[in-house]
């Protein structure tokens, strides 16, 4: 039984009116300007779901109602456009997600050793938040950097010929403190 | 004489080129040929006449794909250039090395395609995870608009071109050309029915299209040095030069751009080193991980749409996965089937439900549990999910490694039901 400070999914989306994030002035701006480059404003939704998590780090239930209430189109509809593509998060990540590249490239080149060393070392497996919230382990198709496998992405940044010492030096380059 | 349009201004130590350097060498002189007074109709048959193939991966003629946008007074005035810049086939990674590279190539190529077509706006779709492309392009896409050479009137023309950089959200299916359409639209990206094709009602209904980032590389050479160069670039009978990569357990794993129509055993042992010491060649996919295995015996066939068809398989992308002796070919179309598995959009039902139990077959096989009855499945899904049997080309594109590797690695399957796990494991 779900208590009244507990909201289920359904129930978001069914209150509209009631439960949206007001969308920050940056982040209208932002909206505002791809609202120049298309036509209508369904094709707008995906690009502010990516603006909303560029300043969120994620889409929240409330942020996506913003979102659909700010450009008067069906929340259902935002919502289905934004779990089908994977680069949006609609769960808390860390403040580094990791793409992990673990086509067949990479998995010829020894990935599934490297993923176990990273699985060891930072204590999670794809889809998991370490515990110090510095990162989030995520799968991703092939990354285009084949001749240089196993390849993975921390944040915006490309790391090539992976080894467990490259892997170990990454971590420290990245983690807080 | 220019041998390698697509790649003569790359040198990956430093950064592209700029535009003043771009122009000096020979950059953006198409676009001068269009102000010097180039009908559209000329640009399309220039393009037609140079035989270009699609290098997206299904080779279709490109000027033919042009030539389907309806044209004239009755046609609807709003037209649309989409390029495909979402680079997500496993093993392919060539469209990065030309945006990172040389991004005015593919910005140049771009003003021509859309004079040809008589689109006033283009779309450059390119995967959100390239961020460093992101960067090269939106830095050239500036530096062209400064120059005139997008925006209102270009160079005097009356033509006018806005480029947008759209970065995407993922999903391997957004390369399926009405998927991104839906995908640029906002939409969920499932592909569309077909008919009626983009060229004739594409993005937000309008003719459109949409034409792989080294398609439209190729155009710059073609209308600044001719047609005649262009038939002089290759060595078998497609035309012009393409992008071939190499990847997997080779000496120098790399991407180079050479005559269609080379040996593949010039581009493999010659470009990538040969197989690195103690391994030897088993077989290898072509062009990315849709298309079918080919083995040591065809190492004297050509980079050549043709004959690379004659065994089977696809030149597709030209990026060929390498699969030598000690790695196990059941593990690798395993992992195959586990990313088509994952990257299948769900609308239809084969692929949808299809691909997920093939990718559990593989998982009983890895773990040693795989039987005669599974086996006999995977032959079956070979069928159930191939070519016509399916509303896109994901799931067919799936049955290429699987049907292949079936039949070229069947006592690989055979040893791990007899043998009850991976014999390369143990």
């Amino acid at each position: 039984m779900s208590s009244a400070n507990t909201v289920k999914h359904s129930d978001v989306i069914a209150s509209t009116t009631t439960r949206a994030r007001k969308l920050t002035a940056e982040e209208i701006k932002e909206i505002e300007h791809e609202m120049t480059l298309y036509p209508d404003k369904q094709a707008v939704g995906l690009e502010a779901l990516k603006i909303v998590q560029k300043h969120q780090g994620w889409v929240s239930d409330e942020s996506l109602l913003g979102i659909a209430r700010y450009l008067d189109i069906p929340a259902a509809d935002l919502e289905s456009v934004a779990t089908f593509f994977n680069l949006v998060y609609r769960h808390p990540v860390g403040k580094n997600v990791i793409l992990f590249c673990n086509s067949v490239s990479c998995w010829i080149m020894g990935c599934e050793g490297i993923k176990d060393h990273i699985k060891d070392k930072l204590g999670i497996d794809f889809g998991e938040t370490s515990v110090s919230g510095d990162f989030t382990l995520i799968p991703v198709p092939c990354l285009g950097d084949c001749d240089r496998a196993p390849v993975m992405m921390v944040g915006e940044d490309l790391h090539r010929n992976l080894t467990p010492e490259i892997i170990d030096k990454i971590v420290l380059d990245y983690q807080s403190n | 004489m220019v041998t390698k349009p697509l790649t003569k201004n790359i040198d990956m130590t430093r950064g592209p080129l700029a535009i003043a350097a771009y122009e000096s060498a020979d950059g953006y002189q198409s676009v001068q040929v269009i102000a010097g007074g180039m009908s559209p109709e000329a640009v399309l048959q220039l393009v037609r006449d140079s035989g270009l193939k699609g290098r997206g991966g299904a080779g279709f003629p490109t000027g033919l794909k042009w030539s389907f946008v309806p044209q004239g007074e009755n046609s609807p005035a709003q037209k649309y250039l989409v390029v495909n810049a979402d680079e997500m086939e496993p093993g392919t990674f060539k469209d990065r090395l030309l945006m990172e590279g040389d991004p005015h190539l593919l910005i140049e190529g771009m003003i021509i395609a859309s004079y040809a077509i008589q689109a006033s706006m283009a779309y450059l779709f390119l995967r959100g995870e390239y961020t460093a492309s992101e960067r090269a392009l939106k830095k050239a896409i500036g530096e062209a608009y400064d120059k005139g050479l997008l925006g209102k009137n270009i160079l005097g023309t009356g033509f006018n071109l806005d480029i947008v950089l759209h970065t995407s959200a993922g999903r391997y299916i957004c390369g399926e050309e009405t998927a991104l359409l839906n995908a640029l639209e906002g939409k969920r990206a499932t592909p569309r029915a077909k008919p009626p094709f983009p060229q004739v009602s594409g993005l937000w209904g309008k003719p459109t299209i949409v034409n792989n980032v080294e398609t439209i590389c190729n155009l710059p050479g073609i209308l600044t040095y001719g047609v005649d160069w262009y038939h002089g670039l290759t060595k078998g009978s497609d035309h012009g030069s393409k992008l071939f990569g190499v990847s997997g357990k080779v000496k120098t794993p790399g991407c180079w751009e050479l005559p269609l129509g080379t040996p593949i055993r010039e581009l493999l042992e010659d470009y990538a080193g040969g197989m690195r010491d103690g391994l030897q060649l088993k077989g290898f996919l072509p062009g990315g991980g849709s298309t079918d295995f080919m083995l040591p015996e065809h190492l004297d066939l050509h980079l050549d749409y043709a004959e690379i068809a004659s065994v089977g398989s696809r030149l597709a992308t030209g990026t060929m996965i390498i699969l030598d002796n000690k790695t196990c070919p059941v593990g690798m179309v395993g992992n195959l089937m586990k990313f088509f598995a994952h990257e299948s959009c769900g609308f239809c039902t084969p692929c949808r439900d299809g691909l997920p139990w093939v990718d559990e077959i593989f998982n009983e096989f890895e773990s040693g549990r795989g039987n005669e009855k599974d086996l006999q499945i995977l032959h079956e899904h070979v069928d159930y999910l191939g070519p016509g049997r399916t509303f896109c080309a994901l799931a067919p594109g799936a049955t290429a490694p699987l049907g292949s590797g079936l039949k070229y690695f069947a006592e690989d399957f055979q040893r791990h039901i007899d043998e009850k796990c991976c014999p390369y494991k143990h």
